[in-house]
């Protein structure tokens, strides 16, 4: 029986974990690998890196906290913000990382995806999607960390980068995005159900019963958790055995 | 001590492979020589993504005769993932491509025969168990509890021709594959134990003892 994975997402900006609302305010919450390797021991599922001020800045400069992270983390790491080429991506990998997380480049250029997908397979390539809001059944797709508007719809281009060779969606609600009052279950059902590729998501959740619900309710793959973690809220193992009481399968 | 050889051929996420044999206290090297991968006490084949772009490396590299001549010495050989893949006759990923023919049977894409299950690639942690006659005592699995979770990610299969090969079945979607394979001194895993915490770990522990058993005779 395969299982839901929860996912720890650590933002960095300088060598620091941050953590805002609504992607921003970003306030330090702690050292990557100490985080890392908490969660880790904890029993997380998968790592997820991005660095927070790469694609605003046009750089990327995670490699060295991947390289450290995977000395003693032996799940799946993803490394994200600011993949503008394959150069990005063969860095990412070979410090470490199992998977890489584009959004930006993705949207200016599709057909990056493409060829990525093509290169480094399927597996590789997660397309991050950050959305927002903007009527009933209605989510515009958003890029720079959240700051730029680019008029797509979230259902067509969760499509489309499946199309292109995505292995994977990491959605984000930018509405719901560190204010711990739950995912935008609605926004999780259209897109895993617009899909057939996995779907991961983040942005909302602040208690177990969130977590419980987007996994009764949707059919989403994944939970990306980010504050709850951070701030000591939520134990990995307790919401493991949380969700496993309610009969959401995951490994313990 | 042992030496333990990871074939690099330019496929992939290698550095975690290293990273795992080393938290155990392994002798590893990342190499593409012959004589290096011949002398190995253990060698591992690992690789994602396409059987196709795979095998093409591995000729590239002119490295199909050596794994061939290695895994004949009967030595210890683990292909995980692609690498898994790869030990098979050959593969319909894109109409049909030879494999390294080291286990008979072929390579199939998964088939989601439940309609609430239906994505793919199958990306997630998943449960490896014992159908055969064969227990795991004296293999890689050695130790590993019956429907221990793993990590996987793949969208092909390998169907063993020989049920006997067939050391733990995953299910997904109602359908069932071979998650590990063995025959003799060749194995394969088609999830990742290098990303599969401590019990993936165990496997790589496993293996490692098997090299040290080979080295000292």
């Amino acid at each position: 029986m395969s299982k839901k994975r929860v996912i720890a997402r650590l933002d960095v900006k300088n060598e620091f974990v941050i953590k805002g609302i609504h992607l921003e305010g970003l306030r330090k919450v702690g050292d990557p690998n100490q985080l890392a390797k908490n969660y880790y021991g904890q029993g997380i599922d998968e790592i997820i890196f991005m660095d927070a001020v790469a694609a605003y800045y046009d750089r990327n400069n995670l490699s060295h906290i991947i390289e450290k992270a995977c000395q003693d983390i032996f799940v799946p790491i993803t490394v994200g913000g600011g993949i503008r080429s394959l150069e990005d991506i063969q860095t990412a990998l070979n410090s470490g990382a199992d998977k890489i997380a584009v959004n930006t480049k993705a949207v200016q250029t599709p057909d990056f995806i493409k060829t990525a997908s093509q290169v480094f397979g399927a597996q590789c390539i997660v397309s991050s999607i950050d959305v927002k809001r903007i009527s009933d059944q209605k989510w515009e797709v958003y890029v720079d960390n959240g700051r730029e508007p680019t008029g797509l719809d979230a259902v067509a281009w969760a499509q489309q980068v499946e199309q292109l060779g995505a292995g994977e969606i990491m959605l984000t609600s930018i509405d719901q995005e560190g204010t711990k009052k739950g995912f935008d279950i609605e926004l999780n059902q259209i897109i895993s159900a617009a899909v057939n590729i996995p779907v991961i998501s983040c942005g909302g959740a602040g208690t177990e019963a969130h977590v419980v619900g987007l996994f009764q309710e949707t059919d989403v793959d994944a939970a990306a958790l980010a504050s709850v973690l951070h701030y000591d809220l939520l134990a990995v193992n307790s919401l493991k055995q949380a969700l496993r009481q309610n009969e959401v399968k995951v490994r313990l | 001590m042992s030496r333990i050889a990871i074939i690099d051929y330019g496929i992939g996420n290698v550095r975690s492979m290293v990273n795992a044999f080393e938290s155990l206290s392994a002798e590893v090297i990342l190499t593409r020589d012959r004589t290096e991968i011949m002398a190995a006490d253990g060698v591992v084949l690992p690789g994602v993504g396409a059987f196709a772009h795979g095998m093409e490396k591995l000729d590239q590299y002119q490295l199909t005769d050596v794994i061939k001549d290695y895994a004949r010495t009967g030595k210890p050989l683990l292909g995980v993932c692609l690498g898994m893949q790869m030990l098979f006759s050959h593969s319909e990923e894109f109409g049909h491509t030879p494999g390294l023919d080291l286990i008979p049977g072929k390579v199939v894409k998964l088939s989601p025969r439940n309609a609430k299950i239906r994505k793919l690639p199958h990306v997630s942690w998943n449960e490896i168990y014992a159908t055969g006659q064969s227990g795991w005592d004296n293999t890689i699995l050695e130790g590993v509890r019956q429907n221990e979770d793993m990590y996987f990610v793949h969208s092909f299969v390998a169907r063993p021709d020989d049920a006997i090969n067939i050391l733990s079945t995953t299910g997904y979607s109602d359908d069932e594959f071979c998650s590990t394979v063995r025959q003799g001194n060749i194995y394969g895993c088609q999830y990742h134990p290098e990303k599969s915490a401590d019990a993936g770990l165990n496997i790589l522990r496993n293996f490692i003892t098997m090299c040290k058993v080979n080295h000292d005779v």
